[in-house]
């Protein structure tokens, strides 16, 4: 099999996985070496697909064959799809060639499992071991690991990577034993444990002035959950997540919303999982890392599921109004973080400036701030709304999206094309 | 009513800006050109007699940083309002203008630099270097790119490539200006036509194979992919002629996925390791 149809397969088959990240890697490049290569500050985006997501890493699987049967996934044992498999030489040229041309940030090497966790653990640490010892390549890399690997594998792939990830795919173990019958949540998360601790001693040796420079290690880990494929709430999802991060201190938590694959399985019923969801679970997210919410404001046993019509942020001012408005020129930041449409980077923008002068509408305007959506919530030296109240629901059908443009702009994504709607499934590693 | 003429470069603005100040020129006073073809600032003047000697002139280090990038950009009047701010914050006595962001000019620079940074992330994400030779004598791969910034911004963004493209030699070339490194200097040329850059290289078929395969039609968000890669790139993007098939293709690349008939779960094969799994998880 020559290597475009190779590269065909193993980039086909590794396409579900959302995490694509290349930031957040320690500061290193080329200079003074034969090699090319640089990391640290915010990853690049080197093209875009027609799907609207970044193509930053050459993100290829070393095989898709694959011992599980994930249903999920267009690779497991059950699925007709042709195998291919690269040798680690094949890829490292690949890696080389591709990032010496600006096409990629880096790689991002996944596999389907052969023979074991642990056999395939070293032949995707020798692709790194190669790119970095042999090729005094200095780009990024992610690489996925297995939860089942022995820790010293894992170690060592850390030592080679920027980035390390386990999936942990579905938020509860009933769910994975339907679905992907092989994983195994406590595994996962003990795996990600390990892996946290080995993350933390290397910023604590480094913080040490005297003592020697710590092996390097991976900067952070990541992990990706499906949305839709299960009975999960939002309310579990978030929770999982939320765990997630306080537990192994993640730096992401990625939501992939199904998406149909070419082999579909007969154990995972059809399901209808609008991609707003994922989008609102994304915004949820970003409450919970940045904006101090908890999970049990944005959520409730009552409510377990996000609002799809409006943002999490503007659902909660809309349920908590007795807060407003908030007086933009007196309110500690935490408040002013509450605000809906008022992002971080304007908050600091408000503190700084209201330390010279009182805010007035038109400075507001000169920051360019999304003042419909603000005006009911914010005080300013010359604008004071009534209390928020009474009038509830012809406060929320104001904010309502006209029905057919059910999308609201976080990154600015456009509304959902029919085939959102669709029975989906997606597959994932 | 006077006229100062600089190059249109970061360096030349601060000189003729330190001496202006220096003698406390008013902002109104004067106006800014950076036409070559015009007479040279004090032009006849012992100019470096003539700064006063003593006060140094402070400046928060941010607002050295908005100007060089703000040098940068296209728009006429830069130079004016970056001079009218140093006065404002010096002079005129606003040391706190910057953090300021509802101020007129401080909001305006502030976009000014946004415009810039947006310019170079895009330079650093698209130019795509295509190989020409291989150095005989030090067997180093040598490459060549294309790139139309809308702003004056190779300087600024070449570091960048420096860093990450140390062990090949490369050159990028624009329309005003060039920049070419060879394993130990850098060096800037007059910019060129377009005609003189390369227009394919050997692997951009490869790479347009994965880009096809890397993009799923399940998921079409063409908006999404088009503000943050507008068509003004694509010119310089092998990958793009796809993308229109690529788009037309996935209604029904997705219908045939939803018409395939469910595949059954077939038997785990015989494997230790498959076995263990399925006792740990019973
Ligand atoms: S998700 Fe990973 S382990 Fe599961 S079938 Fe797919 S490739 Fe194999």
């Amino acid at each position: 099999m020559d290597i475009t149809r190779k590269l065909q397969i193993l980039a086909d088959a590794a396409k579900y996985d959302a995490s694509c990240a290349s930031s957040g890697a320690a500061r290193k490049d080329s200079r003074g070496s034969t090699g090319v290569g640089s990391t640290g500050g915010a990853g690049i985006c080197h093209s875009y697909t027609p799907d609207g997501r970044c193509v930053s890493l050459l993100k290829v699987l070393m095989t898709n064959a694959c011992l599980y049967d994930c249903h999920y996934c267009i690779n497991r044992r059950s699925s007709n799809v042709t195998r291919a498999r690269f040798t680690p030489e094949e890829i490292v040229r690949l890696t080389l060639d591709f990032y010496k041309r600006n096409y990629i940030e880096g790689l991002f090497l996944s596999s389907g499992i052969i023979q074991s966790a642990d056999h395939t653990m070293e032949l995707v640490i020798e692709v790194a071991r190669k790119l970095r010892e042999e090729h005094h390549f200095r780009g990024y890399i992610h690489l996925k690991t297995i939860p089942e690997a022995s820790p010293s594998l894992i170690a060592l792939a850390g030592r080679y990577a920027d980035r390390i990830s386990i999936n942990v795919e579905l938020p509860s173990q009933q769910s994975l034993n339907t679905l992907a019958p092989e994983k195994n949540l406590a595994r996962t998360e003990e795996a990600m444990g390990h892996i946290r601790e080995k993350i933390d001693e290397r910023y604590a040796e480094k913080r040490r002035p005297d003592a020697p420079k710590p092996p390097p290690f991976a900067t952070g880990q990541s992990t990706q959950m499906l949305v839709g494929a299960d009975a999960s709430t939002d309310a579990v999802l978030l929770n999982c997540a939320d765990k997630l991060y306080t537990n192994h201190r993640l730096r992401r938590v990625y939501y992939s919303a199904f998406s149909p694959i070419p082999e579909p399985s007969s154990i995972l019923p059809l399901k209808a999982p609008p991609l707003i969801r994922e989008h609102r679970l994304y915004q949820a997210d970003w409450l919970l890392r940045f904006y101090d919410f908890k999970v049990e404001e944005i959520t409730s046993p009552a409510a377990p599921n996000l609002d799809l019509a409006l943002d999490p942020k503007l659902a909660w001012a809309l349920r908590n109004r007795e807060t407003f408005p908030v007086d933009v020129n007196k309110a500690p930041r935490e408040m002013l973080l509450r605000i809906p449409g008022l992002g971080v980077r304007n908050v600091e923008r408000i503190v700084r400036a209201r330390r010279y002068t009182r805010l007035r509408l038109a400075d507001l305007i000169r920051l360019r701030l999304q003042m419909k959506k603000l005006l009911p919530f914010i005080m300013t030296a010359d604008h004071h709304p009534a209390k928020l109240g009474l009038d509830s629901d012809s406060l929320r059908a104001r904010f309502l999206p006209p029905p057919e443009q059910l999308e609201l702009s976080f990154a600015a994504p456009p509304a959902p094309a029919p085939s959102d709607f669709l029975s989906v499934r997606s597959g994932e590693l | 009513m006077r006229t100062i003429c600089i190059e249109p470069q970061y360096e030349a603005w601060r000189a003729a800006a330190r001496q202006l100040l220096a003698r406390a020129v008013a902002p109104e006073d004067l106006l800014w050109s950076d036409e070559p073809k015009e007479a040279l600032l004090f032009s006849g003047e012992n100019s470096a007699a003539k700064v006063h000697k003593g006060e140094a002139i402070k400046v928060p280090l941010a607002f050295l940083d908005m100007a060089r990038s703000a040098a940068t950009h296209s728009d006429g009047r830069r130079w004016a309002l970056l001079y009218r701010t140093l006065w404002r914050l010096t002079l005129g006595g606003e040391k706190h203008l910057l953090s300021m962001a509802t101020d007129r000019d401080v909001r305006q620079i502030q976009d000014w630099c946004k415009a810039v940074g947006r310019d170079l992330h895009k330079m650093h994400a698209f130019v795509r270097f295509r190989l020409v030779s291989v150095n005989e004598e030090t067997g180093r791969e040598q490459f060549v790119a294309w790139f139309e910034p809308d702003h004056r911004i190779v300087r600024l963004a070449v570091p960048f490539f420096e860093k990450r493209f140390a062990g090949m030699d490369w050159s990028i070339l624009t329309p005003y200006e060039c920049a070419h490194w060879d394993g130990k200097q850098l060096h800037f040329t007059a910019g060129v036509p377009r005609s003189s850059a390369p227009d394919e290289d050997a692997l951009d078929d490869l790479w347009r194979t994965y880009y096809r395969s890397i993009f799923n039609p399940a998921r079409l968000k063409i908006s999404a992919m088009q503000s943050e890669m507008p068509k003004k790139y694509w010119k310089n993007l092998p990958e793009a002629p796809l993308i229109a098939t690529l788009i037309a293709e996935s209604a029904g690349r997705v219908q045939g996925m939803m018409d395939t008939e469910e595949r059954p779960a077939k038997p785990a094969p015989n494997n230790a390791y498959l076995k263990s799994l399925h006792d740990m998880n019973q």
